[in-house]
């Protein structure tokens, strides 16, 4: 295969191309129009080539250079970790940037969102190879800064500029709690590249304090409870495809950082550390699935389903450091196994349903679903690329969603031969939580698409909605398509997942190319087993019976009426099911407790003509409790501290006089 | 014979057979509530006259109906059927068995409801919007339950692949197992919410207020209707035939066995399928339907049960160490 | 696993279903019928333990249990339910789903306690323990998350039952402890209900909280 020098090679020239691209058109950009997403689309296109065959041949090199920080140095490093990312990441950067080609949202905002496009392309890159600290959080921070700036393009809107407050203290919380999580593994000694990180041990404490940072840390960027509170603020405010990049592929960045610093830098894995890890991945995959369902914005409503998947991923992840602390290397293999390829499938059908919700803002100008409805006839082809994202994303069969939920309930299924008992109790509560989160993530896409692409127009925007153009469709095609194939053909994914495996745990799955009829058995003791090819060629082969059956032996005959409806038809579309209305039962059942979710109707006195209002309140017990009152009580505590401000002369010299005696006293006590 | 032809032959019987037999048991169910009512009730075939005259009908379909609300009943239906020729009946290892686990089959019904409550959307009708709603909140309630049901399944047989779960049963010893008891319990609760039947909703009425699975498919007509009413009795037969070959296997042969074997082991499918039929029928007659929020705490009782099933089994696994 | 064990232990996994029921249970009546159910188990349990083990005045014990507690109380208690006339609903403290996702905890817990506290003793008695101290704690659970008087009657009794079953799975206890404890309880019943009447005489219901208002610790 090829060496690797190419491959770093292709990797820095699509860095370097990324990055020139950007600094172009931030200079010229009267020149540059038109052609900045084709160069991304390319560049992104050799950086994922270059990870492919970095990611079979087995490739693991590393370079360094002497500028930077004055002792350490600048360290690149491609080992199978970093090309699995990079695969996830440059194609949906490549479908992004084919999107954005054909259809930039608002032509007057390109100058503003183009050039921090490409550089948000090229930091992430950047991220996925840094191998030291110092380049890492460089990486880190300039992926957060043009992301922000790209939340921020439409910066008379008051909800972006809200929207990109919060996600630059957010941010700023997230690089400061990294910057501790480096620190305290590099220690006093002070090495900060990653090879000398690897060698120094910790001692439990710091390797613990160092896990909570990195929760925090990429945890916030993830998207992990209770530190997600940026991510549906600010994903929906920035143009949709690069929502898609933002929630498709960056909160896989922030995972990639979690899984290098806790799985390959941290050493050896604690008990503790997989449960928190486990129940902070079941609480956020179950307040993400049910905040989804109390929303009829779409974009804000896919935001809030992405806490939910990172919630699976970071289950998948716990349970592979709970099986790898106990020694159970196969088993752990299984486990990061059902976690990366989630990774993967996430990063495809969450590209693929944010680029469908940027085409139905495009053609009707609206994100709210209760203004939408009937777009499946006035936009057929978007309709059945956003369906199939559907889906993949609620895992059914046969689609790649399923393979993963499928891998990771194999792998709770194997939590009884854990031997601590508190774990064996934890797990299946947790795999109890994760299949509740499926069932609504189903129920939630189930609202999604019936409202939105369904039944009848609720309003003229939706009535006069049109197609959009070929690039567009092209994307939402080419992730489509991809998520078909990971899902007929999961054997051939898990098989690239293995180097990483074997990277970061030590074993691997069992080779599944080389099974009879590319059947998927990860566990050969179990005998469990799933085939998606023949599952899928089974059930098209019966629909097909079925049919062929019945319209030669039965009828074919078909006739339009209007619809029955019991015999009472309205005209009105206004008397469908709207988003609310659908989510109304499991709001009743879950929402009453967990968001004190209260209805209220207001109606008219008996004669009066008014009409019957009808609210829901909804209290975000998160955002107030760990949020709103901690920064009231900052403002208050700050509000108090002011007095300082208007001491006497008297007053300050009393203070440095006390502070003087203070530290006297310190040097006394402790020498 | 050879093994592979044997069970390439034992797949197919079994397609067949779950295909021809789905109808008889509901129709079996009908009858014994017509008959513990004092009624003649409709006769057993009737069933299958019904089916015919809907596929000779033509199809009336509504304006606002998309391309989604006349393919989905055929993918429903191919999901259940598909899913149905996965449970174990009256033979194990059948050829295709091994193309999914027990949670493939969950999740393959779950395609068939998402489908189903699309297809409820479609027309854009608020009827439609009830059923699908109140359908995805039923099944939400439910897959928790139906997880750590067959998370006890493997606790016990170390395996969720059907066939050698089956075969687990039928050689482990009659035992008084609380656990299992309690996992049946969880089970058969889900089943009834899975199949649309009393006490989670009523199969037979036409009114808004009680309506689940019939209002999703109150705009459908003809060839379609016949499609979807043969779906959710192929579902019904799927559940019991898990039912019976998890906690009453007796009677399952491999498939290797013979033809003879088979035509005894189908006997004992058959009996188990009439009498779950008749239990079914006095069960529906003996108990009201339950409001729809109540259902909530019906189905956390299954939850409950199934979670107290695993605690159980830890605490004798534990003990017994 | 022998069927000396089997038995015992569907048995008393029987009566922690009995008691998840209590919690769930809001008519009176079925509450009742509920507890009856679970003293009879607990007869059940307890003669299978004397028979298996050789320990004949646990039969002693099993026949206390089914008389007083599976036929003598819930009679009486069904008298004065029906004489007060009260076969309302009962409000719960907290709700019920809540309410059953702590008793699970509980379950949980006890049998994590249980288990890292007991290494080395026989299997029967370590399981019996577990459970009984889950029935010990549920009941506790059903007397503060209820609101009327009779089923906080019927939750301190449902603890007994536990305390019963804990004590044939250790070491037995001796007959005169036995007896003088249920007659205590039989008498703790008796004040119980007189108060219940006078509470229903003096203010026409038999919920609590009444009482509080009263007492001025609530505006």
């Amino acid at each position: 295969m090829a060496d690797p020098e190419t491959v770093l090679a292709m990797l820095a020239t699509a860095i370097a191309t990324l990055l020139t691209c950007s600094l172009l058109a931030a200079a010229f950009h009267r020149f540059t129009l038109g052609f900045v997403y084709p160069m991304c689309l390319s560049a992104a296109l050799a950086a994922l080539s270059a990870d492919l065959i970095a990611l079979l041949s087995g490739i693991d090199v590393g370079v360094s250079f002497p500028i930077g920080l004055p002792t350490i140095g600048l360290h690149f490093r491609v080992d199978a970790l970093s090309a699995f990312f990079g695969l996830v990441v440059n194609i949906g950067i490549a479908a992004a940037a084919l999107y954005g080609f054909g259809l930039d949202q608002k032509r007057e905002l390109s100058p503003r969102v183009e050039p921090f496009f490409a550089a948000f392309a090229a930091a992430m890159n950047l991220v996925l190879v840094a191998d030291d600290a110092f380049g890492f959080l460089f990486a880190w921070e300039l992926m957060s800064v043009t992301s922000w700036a790209l939340v921020i393009a439409d910066h008379r809107s008051a909800e972006a500029r809200h929207a990109a407050h919060v996600y630059l203290v957010m941010a700023a919380i997230g690089t400061m709690a990294l910057l501790f999580a480096f620190g305290g593994m590099a220690g006093p000694a002070g090495g900060y590249a990653f090879a000398s990180i690897r060698a120094t041990h910790l001692s439990p404490l710091i390797a613990g304090l160092v896990l909570v940072a990195a929760l925090v840390g990429a945890g916030s960027k993830a998207g992990i409870v209770p530190v997600h509170v940026w991510l549906p603020l600010a994903h929906p405010a920035a143009p949709s495809h690069v929502s898609a990049l933002m929630s498709g592929v960056m909160t896989k960045v922030a995972v990639y950082g979690f899984i290098r610093i806790v799985f390959d830098l941290l050493g050896a894995p604690t008990l503790w550390s997989s449960m928190i890890v486990l129940v902070l991945g079941g609480a956020s995959a179950l307040m993400g699935v049910l905040y989804a369902l109390m929303q009829h914005d779409l974009k804000r409503l896919l935001a809030y389903h992405t806490v939910e998947n990172i919630g699976i991923i970071f289950i998948g992840l716990g349970l592979a450091l709970a099986f790898d602390a106990d020694g159970m290397r196969s088993l752990a293999a299984l486990a990061l196994t059902a976690a990366l390829f989630h990774v993967f499938n996430h990063s495809l059908f969450k590209g693929l349903l944010f680029l469908g919700s940027g085409a139905v803002l495009h053609a009707t100008g609206e994100r709210d679903m209760e203004k939408m409805g009937g777009l499946i006839h006035r936009m057929p082809m978007t309709a059945v690329a956003f369906l199939i994202g559907c889906v993949a994303i609620s895992a059914l069969p046969p689609l790649n969603g399923f393979v993963s939920e499928w891998l990771t309930f194999q792998a709770i299924l194997k939590s009884p031969e854990l031997p601590q008992l508190g774990l064996r109790v934890l797990v299946p509560t947790i795999g109890a939580v994760l299949a509740l989160s499926a069932a609504l993530a189903a129920a939630c896409f189930v609202k999604v698409f019936g409202v939105s692409f369904l039944g009848r127009a609720r309003s003229e925007a939706a009535m006069m909605a049109h197609e959009v153009g070929r690039p567009a469709l092209a994307a939402m095609f080419a992730l489509s398509a991809l998520c078909l194939a990971s899902g007929l053909l999961p054997g051939a994914v898990i098989d690239a997942l293995a180097p990483a495996n074997r990277l970061l745990i030590g074993a691997r799955v069992p080779v599944q190319l080389s099974l009879p009829w590319l059947s998927v058995v990860p566990i050969p003791e179990s005998h469990s087993s799933y085939n998606g090819l023949l599952l899928a060629m089974f059930i098209v082969m019966s629909a097909a019976l079925a049919g062929f059956v019945i319209h030669r032996l039965a009828s074919r005959g078909l006739r339009r009426a209007p619809a029955w409806d019991c015999g009472f038809p309205d005209p009105s579309p206004e008397t469908q099911y709207t988003a609310s209305s659908f989510a109304q039962p499991i709001r009743r059942v879950f929402a009453t407790s967990v968001f004190s979710a209260r209805e209220t109707v207001e109606m008219p006195p008996p004669g009066s003509l008014e009409t019957a209002r009808m609210s829901v309140r909804l209290t975000d017990h998160i955002w107030q409790a760990l949020y709103v009152q901690p920064a009231g009580m900052v403002v208050a505590a700050a509000g108090r501290l002011n007095a300082l401000q208007f001491l006497t002369i008297r007053r300050y010299l009393i203070l440095m006089f006390i502070a003087l005696i203070v530290l006297m006293l310190i040097t006394a006590i402790f020498e | 014979m050879s093994d592979a032809l044997l069970s390439f032959i034992g797949q197919g019987c079994q397609m067949l057979l779950v295909l021809l037999v789905a109808p008889a048991v509901t129709g079996l169910t009908r009858l014994v509530k017509a008959r513990l009512m004092r009624r003649k009730g409709p006769p057993l075939l009737q069933v299958y006259s019904d089916l015919i005259k809907l596929v000779r009908k033509e199809a009336v379909v509504a304006d606002s109906a998309s391309w989604l609300f006349r393919v989905a009943p055929y993918l429903i239906f191919a999901l259940t059927w598909v899913a149905a020729s996965l449970v174990p009946t009256f033979a194990t290892g059948l050829l295709f068995s091994w193309t999914g686990d027990v949670i493939v089959i969950i999740a393959l019904l779950g395609s068939a409801r998402f489908f189903l409550a699309l297809a409820g959307m479609d027309v854009g009708t608020s009827f439609g919007g009830i059923g699908s709603s109140r359908e995805m909140m039923i099944a939400t309630l439910a897959e928790p339950a139906m997880l750590l049901v067959v998370l006890n399944m493997a606790l016990a047989a170390g395996t969720t692949q059907l066939p050698e779960v089956a075969k687990y049963f039928i050689a482990a010893p009659l035992a008084i197992r609380v656990s299992l008891a309690l996992a049946l319990v969880a089970l058969v609760i889900v089943a009834l919410a899975e199949n649309a039947r009393i006490p989670v909703d009523n199969p037979a009425t036409h009114l808004e207020l009680t309506m689940v699975h019939e209002a999703m498919v109150l705009e459908y007509s003809g060839r379609h209707l016949a499609m979807i009413e043969a779906a959710s009795q192929l579902k019904l037969v799927l559940y019991i035939s898990l039912i019976a070959s998890l906690f009453l296997p007796f009677g399952i042969m491999p498939v290797t066995a013979g033809p003879l074997a088979w035509a005894t082991a189908g006997l004992a499918w058959l009996a188990k399928l009439a009498g779950a039929a008749i239990i079914l029928g006095v069960w529906e007659l003996s108990i009201a339907k339950m409001r729809v929020f109540r259902v909530s705490e019906f189905l956390g009782g299954a939850f409950i049960f199934a979670f107290l099933a695993i605690l159980l089994s830890f605490l004798t696994q534990e003990v017994l160490r | 696993m022998s069927h000396v064990y089997e038995v015992s232990h569907f048995l008393a996994g029987l009566m922690l279903v009995c008691s998840f029921a209590l919690l769930y249970q809001d008519r009176l009546l079925a509450v009742l019928r509920i507890f009856a159910a679970q003293a009879i188990i607990l007869s059940l349990a307890v003669s299978w333990e004397a028979w298996t083990q050789g320990r004949p005045h646990l039969f002693i014990t099993a026949a206390l249990a089914l008389v007083l507690k599976g036929i003598v109380i819930p009679i009486i208690l069904q008298r004065f339910i029906l004489q007060l006339g009260i076969h309302r609903d009962i409000e719960k403290v907290v709700g019920v789903v809540l309410t059953m996702l702590i008793g699970l905890g509980l379950a949980a817990m006890s049998q994590m306690l249980i288990i890292g506290a007991t290494t080395g003793a026989p299997a029967q008695a370590r399981e019996g323990l577990a459970i009984a101290l889950a029935i010990i704690l549920i009941g506790l659970l059903m007397m503060i998350t209820r609101r009327n008087a009779f089923t906080q009657i019927i939750g301190f009794m449902s603890i007994e039952n536990g305390l019963i079953l804990a004590a044939t799975g250790a070491r037995g206890m001796p007959l005169v402890v036995e007896i003088s404890v249920a007659f205590s309880v039989l008498i703790a019943l008796f004040v119980f209900a007189v108060f219940v009447f006078r509470i229903r005489e003096r203010f026409d219901t038999v919920d609590v909280e009444a009482l509080e208002r009263v007492r001025g610790d609530q505006p």
